[in-house]
Formats: C-alpha cells, sequence, structure tokens
C-alpha cells in the first residue's frame, strides 16, 4: 500500500481521521447481550429437554433469574451511549425495517419482557423459597415460555452481530458472519456463566463440554470470517490486516484467542480429564474474551475503512 | 423537483478553508465541530510525491446509509434529494455516523447528528450554499442535476470528475472535476 499522509484543515476531532463513534458502552452492551442471548436459549433449552427434577438450581432458576438482570446492565450501557436520551422513546415511535437498529430496538422490547416472564415461571416453580408460591400449582405453560425464550435468545444473539454488520461503511463489519459469531460467543459465555456458578459436579461437567464445543464452532467461524475478508477486495483485506500485522493483532490474538478461546479449551480438557483440579479459572477466562471479541471488533470496526480506494 | 448536486474543481481549489469558515459562520456549527473540512493527502514516495487538497462535505448520498440505519426516520430525505436530520427525532446512537463512509456527521452540543445541509434554507431563497458563494477561486458548482441546461449538469458533461468512495456504493452527489 502506498503510504498517505493525511493532514486536516478544519479539524473534525470526532469523526475524521480516525472515527470513534462507540466506545466501551457499545462493547459492553454487545457482550452483555449475547451472554443474556446464551442464558436464555441453554436455560431455555434444558427446562425443555430435561425432567424437571433432573434440573440443577443453576439451570432451572439462576439462569433464567440471571439473564433479565444482565440484560438489564447491557440496556443501561446501551442508554449511557445515547447522546440525546431525552428522545430515546423515539425508538418506539417508529418502526424502520431498514434499521438493524431499529430491529434491535424491538426485539429488546420483546425479549425483555419475554426474559422476564422465563425468570418468573422458573423461580415460582424451583426457586428455593418459591415453591409454587403464587398459585399453588405449578407454573403455567413453563415449558412454553422456556421454547419462546430459545427463540427470543436467539434472535437477540444474531442480532448482535447484525447491528454491525449492516454498516457497510466499515469493511470489518460488513459481514454476514458477525451474526453466527456472536450468536456463538454469547452461546459460550452464557455456558461459561453457568459453569462459574453450578454445583452439580455431572451438570459443571456437561456444561464445560458444551462450551468447549461452542468455542470451537466459534473458532471455525472465526477462520471463516477472516478468510472471507482476506479474499474480498482492496478494502477488506485492509480491515483484516489490523489483525495480521496491524494494530490490533496483539490485542485480538492474545486477548481473544489465546487467553479467551485456547487457553480456557485447554484447561477445560485437563479438568476433564483429571489433571487439575476444577477451578472458575476457565470460565471466567471464556467471559473475559467474549468482552474482549467485543471490544476488539467495536474499535477495530471503527479503525477500517474506504479510504484505501480515494 | 429538483436533484440537487455539486461539483469542485480540483484545479481552482486552493485549499484556502474560506469554505469551512462560511460554513461555520452561516449555520453556527459548535466551536470544535466541522460540517465541511479541507483534507490535504501527499501521496506517493518521495521524490514521486504529489498533494491533493479536497474540500470535503457531505455527499448527499442518493442511497445514502445514513438515512436507512437510522433507526427513528430522524435522517431523511428533504427537498431536492437533501439529506437532513430532524433534531426532533434523533437520540444520538450514532447508528449514522457509524453508517457514513464520508465520515461526514458528528454530534453536536445538543446531542444530535448534524451534517452539511447543502444550505437548504439559502438554496429555497434562490441563494447559493454559502461554501460556494464564499469560494474566492469559485472553484464550486451548486445546481440541479436534472436541469440540462445548468452549468453544472454542462461542466460535468465537459469535464473529467469523479466521486470519492464510488465503491462504497451509496451514489454520492459530489463530484471532483479533475
Ligand atoms: S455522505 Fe454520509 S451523511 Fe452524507 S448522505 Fe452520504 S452517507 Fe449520509
Ligand atoms: S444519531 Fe440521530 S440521525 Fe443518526 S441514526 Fe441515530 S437517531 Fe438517526
Amino acid at each position: 500500500m502506498m503510504p498517505i499522509d493525511v493532514d486536516i484543515a478544519g479539524r473534525n476531532a470526532e469523526t475524521f481521521p480516525v472515527l470513534h463513534v462507540w466506545g466501551w458502552e457499545i462493547a459492553l452492551y454487545l457482550f452483555l447481550g449475547g451472554l443474556a442471548a446464551g442464558l436464555l436459549i441453554l436455560s431455555g433449552w434444558m427446562h425443555r429437554r430435561t425432567a424437571a427434577e433432573r434440573l440443577s438450581p443453576a439451570v432451572a432458576w439462576v439462569a433464567p433469574l440471571l439473564a433479565p438482570v444482565v440484560l438489564s446492565i447491557g440496556m443501561f450501557a446501551l442508554f449511557l451511549d445515547l447522546e440525546n436520551k431525552w428522545n430515546v422513546w423515539r425508538f418506539y415511535t417508529a418502526f424502520r425495517w431498514s434499521a438493524p437498529m431499529s430491529w434491535g430496538a424491538w426485539i429488546l422490547a420483546l425479549v425483555y419482557p419475554a426474559s422476564l416472564l422465563f425468570g418468573w415461571a422458573a423461580w415460582s416453580e424451583f426457586g428455593p423459597a418459591g415453591k409454587r408460591w403464587v398459585t399453588g400449582a405449578p407454573f403455567p405453560l413453563r415449558r412454553e415460555i422456556a421454547g419462546l425464550n430459545i427463540a427470543a435468545g436467539v434472535a437477540l444473539g444474531i442480532y448482535t452481530g447484525i447491528l454491525l454488520s449492516a454498516l457497510g461503511a466499515r469493511p470489518l463489519w460488513n459481514s454476514p458472519l458477525l451474526g453466527p459469531l456472536f450468536l456463538l460467543s454469547g452461546l459460550s459465555a452464557g455456558a461459561a456463566l453457568l459453569v462459574l456458578i453450578e454445583k452439580d459436579h455431572e451438570w459443571r461437567r456437561t456444561l464445560a463440554r458444551l462450551d468447549v464445543r461452542f468455542i470451537a464452532a466459534e473458532a471455525v467461524v472465526l477462520t471463516l470470517f477472516f478468510l472471507a475478508l482476506l479474499t474480498g477486495g482492496q478494502a477488506q483485506r485492509a480491515s483484516a490486516e489490523l489483525f495480521f500485522g496491524g494494530p490490533y493483532t496483539a490485542i485480538f490474538w492474545v486477548a481473544v484467542g489465546f487467553l479467551g478461546m485456547a487457553l480456557p479449551v485447554w484447561l477445560e480438557r485437563l479438568e476433564e480429564r483429571g489433571k487439575v483440579a476444577h477451578s472458575a479459572v476457565a470460565p471466567v477466562l471464556v467471559l473475559f474474551g467474549g468482552l474482549a471479541l467485543r471490544a476488539v471488533l467495536v474499535l477495530a470496526g471503527q479503525a477500517s475503512h474506504w479510504e484505501v480506494l480515494l | 423537483m429538483p436533484r440537487y448536486g455539486m461539483a469542485i474543481d480540483l484545479r481552482t481549489c486552493m485549499g484556502c478553508a474560506a469554505c469551512v469558515v462560511a460554513c461555520k459562520v452561516e449555520n453556527r456549527v459548535d466551536v470544535d465541530a466541522f460540517r465541511c473540512r479541507v483534507t490535504q493527502r501527499s501521496r506517493g514516495e518521495f521524490p514521486n510525491v504529489h498533494l491533493e487538497i479536497l474540500s470535503e462535505r457531505c455527499n448527499q448520498c442518493s442511497d445514502a446509509p445514513c438515512v436507512w440505519n437510522c433507526p427513528t426516520g430522524a435522517s431523511h430525505y428533504a427537498e431536492g434529494g437533501v439529506v437532513l436530520v430532524n433534531e426532533n427525532l434523533c437520540t444520538g446512537c450514532k447508528a449514522c455516523l457509524a453508517a457514513c463512509p464520508y465520515d461526514a456527521r458528528f454530534i453536536n452540543s445538543r446531542g444530535v447528528a448534524e451534517k452539511c445541509t447543502f444550505c437548504l434554507h439559502r438554496v429555497k431563497e434562490g441563494l447559493e450554499p454559502a461554501c460556494v458563494s464564499t469560494c474566492p477561486s469559485r472553484a464550486m458548482i451548486f445546481g440541479d442535476l436534472d436541469d440540462p441546461s445548468s452549468l453544472l449538469v454542462q461542466t460535468l458533461g465537459a469535464r473529467n470528475h469523479r466521486a470519492l468512495k464510488a465503491e462504497a456504493g451509496t451514489r454520492p452527489n459530489l463530484f471532483y472535476l479533475e
């Protein structure tokens, strides 16, 4: 690439030369949204697949209750990012089919009450003090509510990636693989959080094994994501170079690739074979990796542009 | 219905930034922000270097991602295909900033997205945009792209020109005469 010097008279620090529109708030929201999606899908799936008496407290009621809490924090971060908070309600006086952020606002408006309902249903059915506390009968339609939350979780998990991939102005983001990538990363983060809070040995093993599979699938999608960029046009290749020799190389491969994916998988394998004692290290690393993935992609995406074609 | 566009002559623009100042004064733009800017790029490797001066602003794209990515409808097409922001609808979510390949937008001190409007308020009164009428070398031509008799259309027909980052696919209406 030819060296290009840029000097700007009439400086606009906000937008030029490196756009920096979205910061930690959006990265945190994308992570927590993905995490909540992972929790909803996994616990919803367990609720439908497993007999009630075999469910451990963690998957039976802690996860369904945690999901709306995690989502609330994420939505608060999203709110913090709005520069004109007074107009937040404007999201709900319009639906713009062409705007992913509009879809996102409406998806949240559906997922949030659905997850609250699931939390309530799970708590009143399985919670320690709450057993059948409202009507004295099992919560009606618990399994159907669980199913609804699986769908809601999938929509939320994929959407967090689609929001970025719709922004064609940023070649790094403009990939259909970002949706599946974020969904898988959310599933792996959800499984990791469950491993962290799970007390039952058998369940923990099951969840840890699931997590390893999610991370493996995530690695495949990540590889495809980079391959697509590296074999794409000039702007795509330039954006991939941010991770191969560019400014984001070290942070990405160390924080996301090694600490967030390779190391925890290796640790899980050792724990599985009884070579090291079970600890919180692996799941905490996975959660850290999920956050780092969002943060790096949000920042690097904004550093990728069509400038090479000027 | 006109379709407004602009051409900037790369041969006569000398990068004096009078357009930048005129715009700031006309539109009362925040002290630390700009709706238009003059960028200078030196390209190549010594001794084969050349300097390129560009007066840049919103390209008023015909297929504007800022408009279709706006979740509230605040960013919209107004008269003559000019893209405007309705402050009463804008949440400051920055989707449009991220969506614009030209980095033409910013969030102003009122927390809403702002950008060049082609001085539509002046144009409606039969005046030229402030930058155009201020340019000391008359390097800018503003006009109706659908009017074959306009100076803009005739100049574009007679001279080589290009749009910036046309590959981004937004169908910009700002052209640079080579
Ligand atoms: S240049 Fe940017 S802000 Fe202007 S119309 Fe095109 S996409 Fe929108
Ligand atoms: S910042 Fe305002 S104009 Fe831009 S997309 Fe958000 S609501 Fe629309």
